[in-house]
Protein backbone atom coordinates (compact mmCIF):
# COMPACT_ATOMS: atom_id res chain seq x y z
CA UNK A 1 0.00 0.00 0.00
CA UNK A 2 2.02 3.09 -0.81
CA UNK A 3 1.79 6.18 1.02
CA UNK A 4 0.07 4.74 3.85
CA UNK A 5 2.34 6.01 7.11
CA UNK A 6 4.79 3.58 8.10
CA UNK A 7 7.70 3.69 10.97
CA UNK A 8 9.84 0.82 11.02
CA UNK A 9 12.71 -0.47 13.25
CA UNK A 10 14.94 -2.91 13.90
CA UNK A 11 16.56 -4.44 16.96
CA UNK A 12 19.55 -7.00 17.60
CA UNK A 13 19.15 -9.33 20.24
CA UNK A 14 21.86 -11.51 21.57
CA UNK A 15 21.69 -14.97 23.20
CA UNK A 16 22.80 -15.26 26.19
CA UNK A 17 22.73 -11.41 26.44
CA UNK A 18 21.28 -10.99 30.35
CA UNK A 19 22.02 -7.39 31.15
CA UNK A 20 20.47 -5.38 27.95
CA UNK A 21 17.44 -8.43 27.85
CA UNK A 22 14.64 -6.73 27.79
CA UNK A 23 15.52 -3.69 25.66
CA UNK A 24 14.26 -4.21 22.37
CA UNK A 25 10.76 -4.41 23.79
CA UNK A 26 11.24 -1.35 26.22
CA UNK A 27 12.06 0.84 23.24
CA UNK A 28 9.15 -0.47 21.49
CA UNK A 29 6.37 0.35 24.11
CA UNK A 30 8.54 4.20 24.08
CA UNK A 31 7.81 4.12 20.56
CA UNK A 32 3.86 3.32 20.58
CA UNK A 33 3.56 5.82 22.99
CA UNK A 34 5.35 8.27 20.76
CA UNK A 35 2.62 7.80 17.96
CA UNK A 36 -0.26 7.72 20.68
CA UNK A 37 -1.14 3.81 20.31
CA UNK A 38 -3.99 3.74 23.02
CA UNK A 39 -1.99 1.99 26.60
CA UNK A 40 -4.21 -1.35 26.67
CA UNK A 41 -3.50 -2.09 23.61
CA UNK A 42 0.60 -1.08 24.56
CA UNK A 43 0.47 -3.21 27.39
CA UNK A 44 -0.34 -6.07 25.34
CA UNK A 45 1.94 -5.16 23.00
CA UNK A 46 4.61 -4.92 25.46
CA UNK A 47 4.08 -8.34 26.66
CA UNK A 48 4.08 -10.10 23.76
CA UNK A 49 7.43 -8.34 22.94
CA UNK A 50 9.30 -8.69 25.97
CA UNK A 51 8.12 -13.12 25.79
CA UNK A 52 9.61 -12.84 22.21
CA UNK A 53 12.71 -11.32 22.94
CA UNK A 54 13.14 -13.13 26.05
CA UNK A 55 13.18 -16.44 23.89
CA UNK A 56 15.75 -15.25 21.97
CA UNK A 57 17.70 -14.25 25.17
CA UNK A 58 17.20 -17.51 26.72
CA UNK A 59 17.29 -20.42 23.84
CA UNK A 60 18.95 -18.75 20.71
CA UNK A 61 22.41 -17.42 19.62
CA UNK A 62 20.83 -14.23 18.30
CA UNK A 63 18.15 -12.87 16.82
CA UNK A 64 16.46 -9.86 15.20
CA UNK A 65 13.33 -8.25 16.26
CA UNK A 66 11.44 -5.71 13.81
CA UNK A 67 8.70 -3.12 14.62
CA UNK A 68 6.44 -1.94 12.06
CA UNK A 69 3.59 0.60 13.01
CA UNK A 70 1.14 1.87 10.68
CA UNK A 71 -2.18 3.73 11.64
CA UNK A 72 -3.92 0.21 11.45
CA UNK A 73 -1.73 -2.27 13.23
CA UNK A 74 1.25 -2.83 15.26
CA UNK A 75 3.41 -5.81 13.87
CA UNK A 76 6.45 -7.50 15.43
CA UNK A 77 8.49 -10.18 13.66
CA UNK A 78 11.12 -11.84 15.70
CA UNK A 79 13.55 -14.14 13.58
CA UNK A 80 16.50 -16.09 15.75
CA UNK A 81 19.30 -18.17 15.17
CA UNK A 82 18.56 -20.99 17.67
CA UNK A 83 17.65 -24.87 17.80
CA UNK A 84 14.25 -24.70 16.50
CA UNK A 85 11.37 -25.99 17.90
CA UNK A 86 10.63 -30.04 16.99
CA UNK A 87 6.66 -29.86 17.69
CA UNK A 88 5.08 -26.35 17.97
CA UNK A 89 1.76 -27.54 18.90
CA UNK A 90 3.50 -28.76 22.21
CA UNK A 91 5.46 -25.56 22.64
CA UNK A 92 2.40 -23.15 22.50
CA UNK A 93 0.76 -25.28 25.03
CA UNK A 94 0.69 -23.71 28.48
CA UNK A 95 3.28 -25.21 30.72
CA UNK A 96 5.72 -27.21 28.81
CA UNK A 97 8.90 -25.67 28.69
CA UNK A 98 12.47 -27.18 27.34
CA UNK A 99 14.65 -24.69 29.67
CA UNK A 100 17.39 -25.66 31.24
CA UNK A 101 17.70 -25.66 35.26
CA UNK A 102 19.93 -22.78 34.84
CA UNK A 103 17.21 -20.65 33.06
CA UNK A 104 14.48 -21.93 35.84
CA UNK A 105 16.42 -20.41 38.65
CA UNK A 106 16.45 -17.04 36.77
CA UNK A 107 12.80 -17.25 36.93
CA UNK A 108 11.62 -18.15 33.37
CA UNK A 109 11.12 -21.33 31.69
CA UNK A 110 7.56 -21.70 33.02
CA UNK A 111 6.56 -23.00 29.69
CA UNK A 112 3.88 -19.51 29.63
CA UNK A 113 5.91 -17.57 27.27
CA UNK A 114 4.44 -18.89 23.86
CA UNK A 115 0.89 -18.91 24.87
CA UNK A 116 1.29 -15.64 26.55
CA UNK A 117 2.42 -14.19 23.16
CA UNK A 118 -0.58 -15.47 21.53
CA UNK A 119 -2.91 -14.67 24.43
CA UNK A 120 -1.79 -10.97 23.58
CA UNK A 121 -1.67 -10.92 19.95
CA UNK A 122 -4.67 -10.65 17.48
CA UNK A 123 -2.84 -12.69 14.61
CA UNK A 124 -0.17 -14.56 15.43
CA UNK A 125 2.06 -16.72 13.31
CA UNK A 126 4.91 -19.21 14.21
CA UNK A 127 7.57 -20.72 12.03
CA UNK A 128 10.23 -23.03 12.96
CA UNK A 129 13.18 -25.22 11.53
CA UNK A 130 14.66 -27.54 13.64
CA UNK A 131 18.86 -26.80 13.57
CA UNK A 132 18.03 -23.07 11.98
CA UNK A 133 15.42 -21.12 14.14
CA UNK A 134 12.10 -19.75 14.68
CA UNK A 135 10.14 -16.96 13.14
CA UNK A 136 7.35 -15.27 15.01
CA UNK A 137 5.02 -12.72 13.81
CA UNK A 138 2.87 -11.15 16.19
CA UNK A 139 0.32 -8.28 14.98
CA UNK A 140 -1.86 -6.30 17.19
CA UNK A 141 -4.63 -4.11 15.81
CA UNK A 142 -4.98 -0.49 16.24
CA UNK B 1 -3.25 20.49 29.16
CA UNK B 2 -0.81 23.45 30.89
CA UNK B 3 -3.17 23.92 33.49
CA UNK B 4 -1.95 21.53 36.42
CA UNK B 5 -0.66 22.97 39.44
CA UNK B 6 3.03 22.34 39.67
CA UNK B 7 5.20 22.99 42.89
CA UNK B 8 7.83 24.44 41.26
CA UNK B 9 8.28 27.79 39.99
CA UNK B 10 10.79 28.71 37.33
CA UNK B 11 12.06 32.31 37.67
CA UNK B 12 13.63 33.44 34.37
CA UNK B 13 15.41 36.38 35.58
CA UNK B 14 17.37 34.18 38.04
CA UNK B 15 17.89 31.75 35.42
CA UNK B 16 21.51 31.93 34.33
CA UNK B 17 20.62 29.40 31.35
CA UNK B 18 23.40 26.67 32.98
CA UNK B 19 21.80 23.78 31.56
CA UNK B 20 21.99 21.65 34.90
CA UNK B 21 18.27 21.42 35.21
CA UNK B 22 18.48 20.10 31.50
CA UNK B 23 20.57 17.19 32.45
CA UNK B 24 18.97 16.58 35.72
CA UNK B 25 15.27 15.99 34.60
CA UNK B 26 14.31 12.20 34.23
CA UNK B 27 11.57 13.15 31.83
CA UNK B 28 13.14 15.36 29.21
CA UNK B 29 10.86 17.90 30.51
CA UNK B 30 13.23 21.44 29.95
CA UNK B 31 14.47 23.27 27.25
CA UNK B 32 17.23 25.58 27.17
CA UNK B 33 16.06 28.67 24.32
CA UNK B 34 17.81 31.78 24.19
CA UNK B 35 19.60 31.13 27.40
CA UNK B 36 17.35 30.58 29.69
CA UNK B 37 15.79 27.52 30.27
CA UNK B 38 11.79 26.65 30.14
CA UNK B 39 9.35 23.58 31.81
CA UNK B 40 7.23 21.74 29.61
CA UNK B 41 4.01 21.69 32.03
CA UNK B 42 2.42 18.41 30.75
CA UNK B 43 5.71 16.37 30.76
CA UNK B 44 6.62 17.41 34.35
CA UNK B 45 6.42 14.99 36.96
CA UNK B 46 6.80 17.56 40.13
CA UNK B 47 10.13 15.84 41.21
CA UNK B 48 12.39 18.47 42.21
CA UNK B 49 15.23 17.28 40.36
CA UNK B 50 15.82 20.77 38.23
CA UNK B 51 15.88 22.66 41.60
CA UNK B 52 18.06 20.52 43.34
CA UNK B 53 20.50 20.82 40.25
CA UNK B 54 20.33 24.67 39.75
CA UNK B 55 23.13 26.43 40.52
CA UNK B 56 21.47 29.90 40.43
CA UNK B 57 18.38 29.07 42.52
CA UNK B 58 15.95 30.31 39.98
CA UNK B 59 13.91 27.23 40.29
CA UNK B 60 12.02 27.62 43.73
CA UNK B 61 9.51 25.06 45.77
CA UNK B 62 5.90 26.54 45.97
CA UNK B 63 5.84 25.83 49.81
CA UNK B 64 3.69 27.79 51.82
CA UNK B 65 5.14 30.39 54.50
CA UNK B 66 4.28 30.99 57.95
CA UNK B 67 2.22 34.04 57.45
CA UNK B 68 0.22 32.40 55.26
CA UNK B 69 -0.89 30.64 58.24
CA UNK B 70 -2.33 34.50 60.21
CA UNK B 71 -5.99 33.72 59.62
CA UNK B 72 -5.96 30.49 62.05
CA UNK B 73 -7.11 30.72 65.44
CA UNK B 74 -4.73 27.46 66.39
CA UNK B 75 -2.19 26.03 64.06
CA UNK B 76 -0.79 22.72 64.77
CA UNK B 77 2.61 21.26 62.66
CA UNK B 78 2.31 17.91 61.38
CA UNK B 79 6.13 16.87 60.56
CA UNK B 80 6.90 14.71 58.01
CA UNK B 81 8.59 11.76 60.48
CA UNK B 82 11.64 12.67 57.69
CA UNK B 83 11.93 15.62 60.05
CA UNK B 84 13.10 13.46 63.15
CA UNK B 85 16.63 12.14 60.68
CA UNK B 86 17.71 15.83 60.06
CA UNK B 87 19.16 16.22 63.92
CA UNK B 88 21.85 14.79 66.09
CA UNK B 89 21.21 11.00 67.89
CA UNK B 90 20.43 12.72 70.87
CA UNK B 91 17.93 15.10 69.83
CA UNK B 92 14.61 12.83 70.15
CA UNK B 93 11.47 13.33 68.54
CA UNK B 94 9.49 14.71 71.18
CA UNK B 95 12.28 17.10 71.68
CA UNK B 96 11.51 18.09 67.91
CA UNK B 97 8.21 18.11 68.40
CA UNK B 98 8.50 20.13 71.76
CA UNK B 99 10.80 22.86 69.54
CA UNK B 100 8.12 23.11 66.88
CA UNK B 101 5.93 24.32 70.12
CA UNK B 102 8.28 26.77 71.00
CA UNK B 103 9.00 28.23 67.19
CA UNK B 104 5.59 29.44 66.65
CA UNK B 105 3.03 26.69 66.33
CA UNK B 106 0.44 26.16 68.89
CA UNK B 107 0.65 22.09 68.65
CA UNK B 108 2.84 19.70 67.01
CA UNK B 109 1.68 16.66 66.31
CA UNK B 110 3.50 13.32 65.63
CA UNK B 111 2.41 11.44 61.97
CA UNK B 112 4.82 8.30 62.55
CA UNK B 113 2.36 7.20 64.93
CA UNK B 114 -0.03 7.20 61.82
CA UNK B 115 2.23 5.41 59.46
CA UNK B 116 1.68 2.18 61.56
CA UNK B 117 -1.84 2.52 61.69
CA UNK B 118 -1.48 2.67 57.55
CA UNK B 119 0.82 -0.44 57.79
CA UNK B 120 -2.08 -2.10 59.28
CA UNK B 121 -4.58 -0.72 57.25
CA UNK B 122 -2.42 -1.95 53.97
CA UNK B 123 -2.04 -5.64 55.87
CA UNK B 124 -5.92 -5.70 55.86
CA UNK B 125 -6.05 -4.72 51.79
CA UNK B 126 -3.37 -7.23 50.73
CA UNK B 127 -5.02 -10.09 53.14
CA UNK B 128 -8.30 -9.74 51.44
CA UNK B 129 -7.12 -8.86 48.00
CA UNK B 130 -7.44 -10.29 44.73
CA UNK B 131 -6.87 -8.45 41.70
CA UNK B 132 -3.98 -8.44 39.72
CA UNK B 133 -0.35 -7.66 41.59
CA UNK B 134 2.20 -6.43 42.48
CA UNK B 135 0.23 -3.55 44.57
CA UNK B 136 1.99 -0.27 44.33
CA UNK B 137 2.51 2.34 47.37
CA UNK B 138 0.39 5.61 46.51
CA UNK B 139 2.43 7.87 48.98
CA UNK B 140 5.20 9.30 46.89
CA UNK B 141 3.04 12.08 44.41
CA UNK B 142 6.01 11.79 42.25
CA UNK B 143 5.75 8.08 41.54
CA UNK B 144 1.92 8.73 41.16
CA UNK B 145 2.58 11.31 38.74
CA UNK B 146 5.22 9.11 36.84
CA UNK B 147 2.23 6.13 36.76
CA UNK B 148 -0.54 8.59 35.63
CA UNK B 149 2.02 9.67 32.60
CA UNK B 150 4.06 6.51 31.64
CA UNK B 151 2.35 3.52 32.79
CA UNK B 152 -1.01 4.24 32.81
CA UNK B 153 -1.92 0.77 32.82
CA UNK B 154 -0.91 0.38 36.33
CA UNK B 155 -2.94 3.40 37.99
CA UNK B 156 -5.45 0.29 39.55
CA UNK B 157 -2.24 -1.08 41.41
CA UNK B 158 -2.06 1.54 44.03
CA UNK B 159 -3.85 0.73 46.79
CA UNK B 160 -6.27 2.87 48.14
CA UNK B 161 -5.31 3.77 51.46
CA UNK B 162 -4.78 7.21 53.08
CA UNK B 163 -1.53 8.57 53.26
CA UNK B 164 -0.24 8.89 57.11
CA UNK B 165 0.15 13.09 56.75
CA UNK B 166 -3.99 12.61 55.80
CA UNK B 167 -4.62 10.15 58.42
CA UNK B 168 -2.48 12.22 61.04
CA UNK B 169 -4.18 15.82 59.92
CA UNK B 170 -8.03 14.06 60.48
CA UNK B 171 -6.96 13.13 63.68
CA UNK B 172 -5.63 15.85 64.80
CA UNK B 173 -8.56 18.41 63.79
CA UNK B 174 -10.91 15.90 65.04
CA UNK B 175 -9.36 15.80 68.60
CA UNK B 176 -8.61 19.90 68.41
CA UNK B 177 -12.19 21.01 67.73
CA UNK B 178 -13.91 18.83 70.60
CA UNK B 179 -10.46 20.24 72.97
CA UNK B 180 -10.90 23.87 72.41
CA UNK B 181 -14.70 24.04 71.14
CA UNK B 182 -13.27 25.85 67.40
CA UNK B 183 -14.35 25.16 63.80
CA UNK B 184 -12.36 23.13 61.91
CA UNK B 185 -11.49 26.10 59.68
CA UNK B 186 -10.28 28.00 62.54
CA UNK B 187 -7.82 25.06 62.87
CA UNK B 188 -4.64 25.25 60.51
CA UNK B 189 -2.69 22.05 60.11
CA UNK B 190 0.65 22.50 58.37
CA UNK B 191 2.65 19.58 57.09
CA UNK B 192 6.74 19.92 56.95
CA UNK B 193 7.54 18.68 54.30
CA UNK B 194 10.69 17.01 52.69
CA UNK B 195 9.58 18.01 49.18
CA UNK B 196 7.61 19.99 46.78
CA UNK B 197 5.22 17.31 45.83
CA UNK B 198 3.69 16.81 48.42
CA UNK B 199 2.11 19.97 47.75
CA UNK B 200 0.18 18.28 45.32
CA UNK B 201 -1.07 15.84 47.24
CA UNK B 202 -3.20 18.37 49.40
CA UNK B 203 -3.39 21.21 46.90
CA UNK B 204 -4.64 18.96 43.94
CA UNK B 205 -4.95 15.46 45.05
CA UNK B 206 -5.33 13.01 42.23
CA UNK B 207 -8.27 11.67 43.48
CA UNK B 208 -9.87 14.72 43.99
CA UNK B 209 -10.54 14.63 47.67
CA UNK B 210 -10.39 17.57 50.01
CA UNK B 211 -7.06 17.25 52.05
CA UNK B 212 -7.21 17.86 56.00
CA UNK B 213 -3.85 19.59 55.42
CA UNK B 214 -4.15 23.54 55.13
CA UNK B 215 -0.52 24.12 53.31
CA UNK B 216 2.78 22.64 53.50
CA UNK B 217 6.46 24.55 55.14
CA UNK B 218 9.60 23.26 53.42
CA UNK B 219 11.66 21.69 56.03
CA UNK B 220 14.41 23.70 55.00
CA UNK B 221 12.89 26.81 55.64
CA UNK B 222 12.31 25.97 59.20
CA UNK B 223 15.40 24.10 60.06
CA UNK B 224 17.32 26.58 61.67
CA UNK B 225 14.98 28.42 63.59
CA UNK B 226 13.88 25.11 64.90
CA UNK B 227 17.28 23.85 65.64
CA UNK B 228 17.87 26.78 67.83
CA UNK B 229 14.55 26.11 69.63
CA UNK B 230 16.39 22.85 70.82
CA UNK B 231 19.25 23.85 71.62
CA UNK B 232 17.89 26.73 73.83
CA UNK B 233 15.18 24.48 75.24
CA UNK B 234 18.07 21.43 76.16
CA UNK B 235 18.04 18.09 75.78
CA UNK B 236 15.14 15.40 76.63
CA UNK B 237 12.69 16.85 78.72
CA UNK B 238 10.69 14.51 80.13
CA UNK B 239 7.67 16.79 80.01
CA UNK B 240 8.16 16.73 76.33
CA UNK B 241 5.28 14.02 76.37
CA UNK B 242 5.61 10.14 75.76
CA UNK B 243 8.55 9.21 73.51
CA UNK B 244 7.15 8.84 69.86
CA UNK B 245 7.66 4.74 69.17
CA UNK B 246 6.35 2.46 66.84
CA UNK B 247 7.14 0.82 63.11
CA UNK B 248 6.18 3.77 61.99
CA UNK B 249 8.79 5.36 62.81
CA UNK B 250 10.59 3.86 60.25
CA UNK B 251 8.62 4.40 56.88
CA UNK B 252 10.85 7.95 56.04
CA UNK B 253 13.92 5.60 55.04
CA UNK B 254 13.70 3.34 51.76
CA UNK B 255 12.40 -0.10 53.13
CA UNK B 256 10.42 0.97 55.95
CA UNK B 257 6.99 0.50 54.71
CA UNK B 258 8.15 -3.04 53.63
CA UNK B 259 9.60 -3.87 57.18
CA UNK B 260 6.21 -2.50 58.77
CA UNK B 261 4.31 -4.84 56.97
CA UNK B 262 3.21 -8.59 57.35
CA UNK B 263 3.09 -9.22 53.61
CA UNK B 264 5.85 -11.98 52.75
CA UNK B 265 7.04 -11.19 49.33
CA UNK B 266 7.40 -7.36 48.95
CA UNK B 267 10.00 -5.23 47.57
CA UNK B 268 11.35 -1.66 48.21
CA UNK B 269 12.59 0.46 45.01
CA UNK B 270 13.71 4.51 45.25
CA UNK B 271 15.00 6.71 42.69
CA UNK B 272 13.36 7.41 39.66
CA UNK B 273 15.71 5.33 37.46
CA UNK B 274 15.24 2.45 39.43
CA UNK B 275 11.68 3.07 39.97
CA UNK B 276 10.74 2.96 35.49
CA UNK B 277 12.66 0.00 35.48
CA UNK B 278 10.67 -2.28 38.31
CA UNK B 279 7.40 -0.47 36.79
CA UNK B 280 8.27 -1.70 33.21
CA UNK B 281 8.71 -5.32 34.24
CA UNK B 282 5.82 -5.44 35.95
CA UNK B 283 4.36 -3.77 32.86
CA UNK B 284 5.49 -7.00 31.05
CA UNK B 285 3.55 -9.07 33.01
CA UNK B 286 6.66 -10.08 35.46
CA UNK B 287 6.69 -9.82 39.16
CA UNK B 288 3.21 -11.24 39.58
CA UNK B 289 4.23 -13.14 42.85
CA UNK B 290 5.15 -9.59 44.79
CA UNK B 291 2.23 -8.45 46.56
CA UNK B 292 3.56 -4.83 47.25
CA UNK B 293 6.39 -2.68 45.95
CA UNK B 294 7.12 0.33 48.06
CA UNK B 295 8.73 2.80 46.01
CA UNK B 296 10.14 6.54 46.06
CA UNK B 297 11.30 8.98 43.93
CA UNK B 298 14.38 9.80 46.11
CA UNK B 299 16.84 7.22 46.34
CA UNK B 300 16.94 6.92 50.12
CA UNK B 301 13.00 7.43 50.25
CA UNK B 302 11.41 10.88 52.02
CA UNK B 303 14.42 11.14 54.28
CA UNK B 304 16.41 12.34 51.43
CA UNK B 305 13.51 14.75 49.82
CA UNK B 306 15.16 17.78 48.31
CA UNK B 307 13.77 20.17 51.26
CA UNK B 308 15.81 18.28 53.16
CA UNK B 309 18.93 19.49 55.12
CA UNK B 310 21.34 16.53 56.28
CA UNK B 311 22.69 14.30 54.05
CA UNK B 312 20.22 11.56 53.56
CA UNK B 313 22.79 8.52 54.80
CA UNK B 314 23.12 10.68 58.06
CA UNK B 315 19.25 10.78 57.89
CA UNK B 316 19.33 7.18 57.10
CA UNK B 317 21.25 6.36 59.81
CA UNK B 318 19.44 8.31 62.28
CA UNK B 319 16.46 6.86 61.39
CA UNK B 320 17.40 3.71 61.77
CA UNK B 321 18.99 4.06 65.28
CA UNK B 322 15.13 5.49 66.34
CA UNK B 323 13.19 2.64 64.77
CA UNK B 324 16.23 0.02 66.86
CA UNK B 325 15.23 2.36 70.10
CA UNK B 326 11.66 2.95 69.80
CA UNK B 327 10.64 0.65 66.96
CA UNK B 328 9.41 -2.42 68.63
CA UNK B 329 6.89 -0.65 70.98
CA UNK B 330 3.70 -0.43 68.81
CA UNK B 331 2.17 2.57 69.44
CA UNK B 332 -1.46 1.34 67.80
CA UNK B 333 -4.08 -1.21 68.48
CA UNK B 334 -3.94 -3.30 65.94
CA UNK B 335 -7.65 -4.39 66.73
CA UNK B 336 -8.51 -0.77 66.21
CA UNK B 337 -7.34 -0.06 63.01
CA UNK B 338 -8.76 -3.45 61.53
CA UNK B 339 -12.44 -2.21 63.19
CA UNK B 340 -11.93 0.91 61.62
CA UNK B 341 -10.49 -0.65 58.33
CA UNK B 342 -13.67 -2.31 58.23
CA UNK B 343 -15.40 0.96 58.51
CA UNK B 344 -13.75 2.38 55.78
CA UNK B 345 -11.90 4.83 57.56
CA UNK B 346 -8.70 4.56 55.76
CA UNK B 347 -9.57 3.88 52.41
CA UNK B 348 -9.77 6.30 49.25
CA UNK B 349 -12.66 5.88 47.13
CA UNK B 350 -12.46 7.30 43.16
CA UNK B 351 -10.04 6.23 40.86
CA UNK B 352 -7.17 8.24 39.90
CA UNK B 353 -7.00 9.02 36.27
CA UNK B 354 -4.22 8.88 33.58
CA UNK B 355 -2.73 12.11 32.46
CA UNK B 356 -0.23 10.69 29.40
CA UNK B 357 2.33 12.66 27.90
CA UNK B 358 0.90 14.44 24.54
CA UNK B 359 1.71 12.11 21.47
CA UNK B 360 3.59 13.36 18.83
CA UNK B 361 0.14 14.26 16.85
CA UNK B 362 -3.59 13.52 17.99
CA UNK B 363 -3.36 11.85 14.49
CA UNK B 364 -1.79 8.33 14.68
CA UNK B 365 -0.98 8.39 10.90
CA UNK B 366 0.62 11.97 11.36
CA UNK B 367 2.36 10.86 14.27
CA UNK B 368 3.58 7.84 12.88
CA UNK B 369 4.82 9.81 10.09
CA UNK B 370 6.73 12.15 12.62
CA UNK B 371 8.24 9.75 14.51
CA UNK B 372 9.76 7.91 11.41
CA UNK B 373 11.21 11.56 10.41
CA UNK B 374 12.56 11.68 14.44
CA UNK B 375 14.30 8.54 14.10
CA UNK B 376 15.55 9.63 10.56
CA UNK B 377 16.88 13.13 11.52
CA UNK B 378 18.24 11.53 14.89
CA UNK B 379 20.63 9.28 12.56
CA UNK B 380 21.63 12.75 11.10
CA UNK B 381 22.82 13.89 14.51
CA UNK B 382 25.95 13.19 16.26
CA UNK B 383 24.63 11.05 19.11
CA UNK B 384 26.63 12.46 22.22
CA UNK B 385 24.06 14.28 24.14
CA UNK B 386 25.96 17.11 24.75
CA UNK B 387 22.40 19.08 25.53
CA UNK B 388 24.30 22.65 24.04
CA UNK B 389 21.74 22.87 21.53
CA UNK B 390 19.20 23.49 24.80
CA UNK B 391 17.30 20.09 24.20
CA UNK B 392 19.03 17.40 26.75
CA UNK B 393 19.74 14.89 24.05
CA UNK B 394 19.79 14.26 20.84
CA UNK B 395 16.81 12.07 20.37
CA UNK B 396 14.75 14.99 22.63
CA UNK B 397 16.55 17.36 20.18
CA UNK B 398 15.39 15.56 16.50
CA UNK B 399 11.70 15.47 18.22
CA UNK B 400 12.79 18.95 18.63
CA UNK B 401 13.23 20.10 15.39
CA UNK B 402 10.64 17.80 13.76
CA UNK B 403 7.83 19.09 16.06
CA UNK B 404 9.22 22.56 14.73
CA UNK B 405 10.43 23.80 18.24
CA UNK B 406 14.08 23.82 17.28
CA UNK B 407 16.08 24.22 14.71
CA UNK B 408 18.88 21.91 12.87
CA UNK B 409 21.58 24.67 13.06
CA UNK B 410 21.39 24.91 17.07
CA UNK B 411 23.76 21.86 16.89
CA UNK B 412 27.05 23.14 17.44
CA UNK B 413 28.41 20.06 16.39
CA UNK B 414 26.64 19.89 12.84
CA UNK B 415 27.61 23.25 12.44
CA UNK B 416 31.44 22.85 13.35
CA UNK B 417 31.53 20.02 11.09
CA UNK B 418 30.00 21.87 8.01
CA UNK B 419 31.63 25.10 8.59
CA UNK B 420 35.15 22.76 8.57
CA UNK B 421 33.78 21.02 5.34
CA UNK B 422 33.74 24.46 4.02
CA UNK B 423 30.09 25.04 3.53
CA UNK B 424 30.19 28.35 4.40
CA UNK B 425 31.91 30.01 7.43
CA UNK B 426 28.85 32.53 7.80
CA UNK B 427 25.10 32.51 7.03
CA UNK B 428 24.76 28.34 7.25
CA UNK B 429 21.49 27.99 4.88
CA UNK B 430 18.55 26.86 7.45
CA UNK B 431 17.81 23.67 6.74
CA UNK B 432 14.83 21.58 7.52
CA UNK B 433 15.00 17.52 8.96
CA UNK B 434 13.31 16.94 5.80
CA UNK B 435 17.01 18.39 3.39
CA UNK B 436 19.24 17.09 6.32
CA UNK B 437 17.75 13.54 5.81
CA UNK B 438 17.94 13.76 2.23
CA UNK B 439 21.37 15.12 2.17
CA UNK B 440 22.51 12.42 4.60
CA UNK B 441 20.71 9.68 2.45
CA UNK B 442 22.73 11.38 -0.85
CA UNK B 443 25.73 10.90 0.90
CA UNK B 444 25.32 7.79 2.24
Amino acid sequence: MPGEPLFCQRFEVAGRDFVNAGRASTTIKSILRDVGVPPALIRRAAIAAYEAEMNVVLYARKGTMELRVSPKDVQIRVQDEGDGIADIALAMQEGFSTASEEIRELGFGAGMGLPNIRKNADVFHIDSAVGKGTTLEITIRV
Amino acid sequence: MGDFFHPIRLEPDKCAGRMRCLRACPTEAIRVRNGKAAIVEDRCIDCGECARACPSAAIIPQTSSFTDFARFKYTIALPSPALYGQFRRDVLPRTILAGLRRIGFDDACDVACASEAASIAIDEYLGHYQGPLPLLSPFCPTIVRLVQARFPNLIDQFIPIDSPMEIAAREAKRKKTKELGLRREEIGVIYLTPCPPKMVAIKHPPRKRISHIDGAIAISDIYFPLLAAIAEAGNDQPENGEPVRGIGLGWPVLGGQVSSLRAESSLAVGGLGDVERIFEEIENGKLGDVQFVECHACPQGCCGGSLTVENPYFARGKILNLVARFGGTPCQDREKIRELYQKNYFSLPGRIPSRPFSPLDKDIARAIEKRHLIQKTYETLPKIDCAACGSPNCKAFAEDVVLERAALEQCVVLVAERHRSGAGACGIPAETAQEAVARQERTA
